[in-house]
């Protein structure tokens, strides 16, 4: 612990946090490969093909609403260092939506194309799941630091589409699930706080926006672009390691 | 060089019946070693009595039976959870004797009847039937029963008896499931009369030639092999003959989903998956999906039975 006190904070995460966290979401794949193999007494069932296509698609899930909570927990806990962690859990995320699909694709419809091409056309929360798989590509490719200083401002926009991703992905599941809603709605209820607390954070902005506007009205109008720019993801790309 | 052919005590010798049921055997043990395992983290569940029964041929599919630990193991039984691991977990909370059935409607035999009674004088045979989940995955099952129509007979159904009507009993506390508002409980479910006189329709009372596990629908569970599982009401306690279409749950929960009639047909897709195909449970990894067949693969024996029914409208 001593160690860790000495370290300055950018190093914290950089030896200790980060390594955690990559370590701890890629716990999930390793629990099943083990039970995949039937090692250490780990099984996946009578039907391990549904066994691994649900824990990635779950997997993938609860990373992306992790991803989602960065935001809320920086500004609510005064953690603004969180961040460093965002990009590293976002693409986890990605890891386990292509696992899932790749699992789909090869061990479920067994390299059936025809097949694939009728359930993305034909059956709507496959659509939604799948469309959600192609929108987050364009931003697992923007995630280096070479592309967030390339695109500037439009990377915030671009990344924006992680809403849209993670409301896809949540009703993806809710779609698929026969009766038993309940744990599908969970998430969705995790998924409206995250979205929620930055639409209240947003109207809230604007308001004091407004008031200062009304304040200091002939002198200095508020700048619309940053009260815009600062109800996305918060912070510069230059300043994000 | 001399070759030797090594002498083979007769006793060595692996005697034909342990030969030609060594995957029964083999599953058995398999079986075993499942549950000493399980054993020791949950509940013993007894091991179910073995049955007498012969096996018949004429009824059975000519292919390789899943495990038992796959028939059950993985398990549709919302009454005990909605987890295909849940009722293999939670059924030994289920009493299955003493049990009793109770016969309702348009019938001259009615009233409540011990399960005993109504098993007496039934020739219980093995059919392997093929079972296809409307979930789009299937196994095949060595059931063991007799036919439905041989116990609807005793009951003397009237000629306004057009439909009969299955349901499952409703305890909260030996099917902790039931606590949950999924599903509209009890379980019911129904045929068309002529449905469940059909000779392959069967009340089950075993697998693998052991009395039912609790999990599968001990200790009296229905199987129409044409339709979809859903359509076999477990546990049953409830024989009724009605003249009107019996409500039934699934249909009630999603009407655009689930059908009255349910039969296994590749072309009517449901609404929100494929029909086309399914995934044999315990097949080869990359080799378990196969083609669904129409009624299941038994449209010889009941195809008949929907003549001139339009089967989009009537899925």
């Amino acid at each position: 612990m001593n160690v860790i006190r000495k370290l300055n904070v950018a190093q914290r995460y950089r030896y200790v946090y980060k390594p955690l966290v990559f370590i701890a979401s890629l716990l999930p794949f390793a629990w099943l490969a083990c039970a995949a193999l039937g090692w250490y007494g780990f099984s996946l069932g009578a039907d391990p093909v549904k066994k691994l296509e649900h824990e990635c698609g779950k997997t993938a899930l609860n990373l992306l609403l992790l991803t989602l909570a960065v935001t809320p927990v920086r500004e609510l806990a005064g953690l603004p260092q969180v961040l460093r962690l965002r990009r590293m859990l976002g693409l986890f995320a990605f890891f386990y939506v292509v696992l899932h699909f790749t699992i789909y694709l090869t061990l479920d419809l067994e390299l059936n194309w025809r097949l694939l091409g009728a359930d993305i056309a034909k059956r709507p929360y496959i659509t939604i799941g799948f469309t959600a798989l192609l929108l987050l590509i364009p931003l697992a490719l923007t995630s280096t630091n070479g592309m967030m200083r390339r695109l500037g401002r439009r990377w915030h926009s671009l990344h924006r589409l992680v809403y849209v991703i993670a409301i896809l992905g949540v009703w993806h599941f809710y779609w698929q699930v026969k009766r038993d809603v309940r744990e599908p709605l969970i998430y969705a209820g995790v998924l409206t706080l995250l979205l929620g607390y930055r639409v209240v954070r947003a109207s809230a902005r604007r308001r004091a926006a407004a008031a200062r506007a009304v304040h200091s009205a002939p002198a200095r109008p508020a700048d619309p672009v940053t009260s815009t720019s600062r109800s996305g993801p918060t912070l510069r790309p230059s300043a994000s390691d | 060089m001399r070759i030797r052919v090594p002498r083979i005590a007769p006793s060595e010798i692996t005697p034909p019946e342990v030969y030609f049921n060594r995957r029964t055997l083999l599953a058995g043990a398999l079986a075993g070693g499942a549950s000493a395992l399980l054993r020791a983290a949950e509940p013993a569940q007894p091991q179910g009595a073995a049955l007498s029964y012969t096996k018949n041929a004429q009824y059975s599919v000519n292919e390789q039976p899943n495990k038992l630990e796959e028939i059950a193991g993985y398990n549709n039984f919302y009454e005990f959870g909605t987890d295909k691991e849940s009722p293999s977990k939670n059924a030994h909370s289920l009493k299955t004797r003493p049990w009793s059935v109770t016969v309702h409607g348009e019938a001259e035999v009615r009233g409540t009847f011990d399960l005993e009674d109504l098993l007496k004088g039934q020739a219980l045979e093995e059919r392997i039937y093929r079972f296809r989940c409307v979930e789009a995955w299937s196994l095949v099952v060595p059931w063991v029963g007799f036919p439905l129509s041989s116990l609807l007979a005793r009951f003397k159904p009237t000629s306004k008896a057009k439909f009969v009507e299955f349901t499952t009993l409703l305890d909260p506390h030996q099917m902790p499931g039931q606590r949950v508002p999924v599903l509209n409980w009890p379980y019911v479910e129904g045929l068309r009369i002529d449905e469940a006189m059909h000779p392959l329709t069967l009340m089950v009372v075993g697998l693998y030639g052991r009395v039912l596990p609790n999990q599968d629908g001990a200790p009296l569970r229905l199987i129409v092999p044409w339709k979809y599982g859903f359509k076999g009401v477990k546990s049953i306690v409830k024989i009724g003959f009605t003249a009107v279409q019996p409500r039934t749950t699934w249909n009630i929960a999603a009407p655009n989903e689930y059908g009255f009639y349910a039969n296994v047909n590749p072309q009517v897709d449901h609404p929100r998956w494929s029909q086309a195909s399914e995934r044999r449970i315990g097949a080869p990894f990359l080799a378990a999906r196969r083609p669904t067949l129409p009624f299941n693969g038994y449209a010889d024996q009941v195809a008949s039975l929907y003549q001139g029914m339009d089967l989009r409208r009537y899925f």
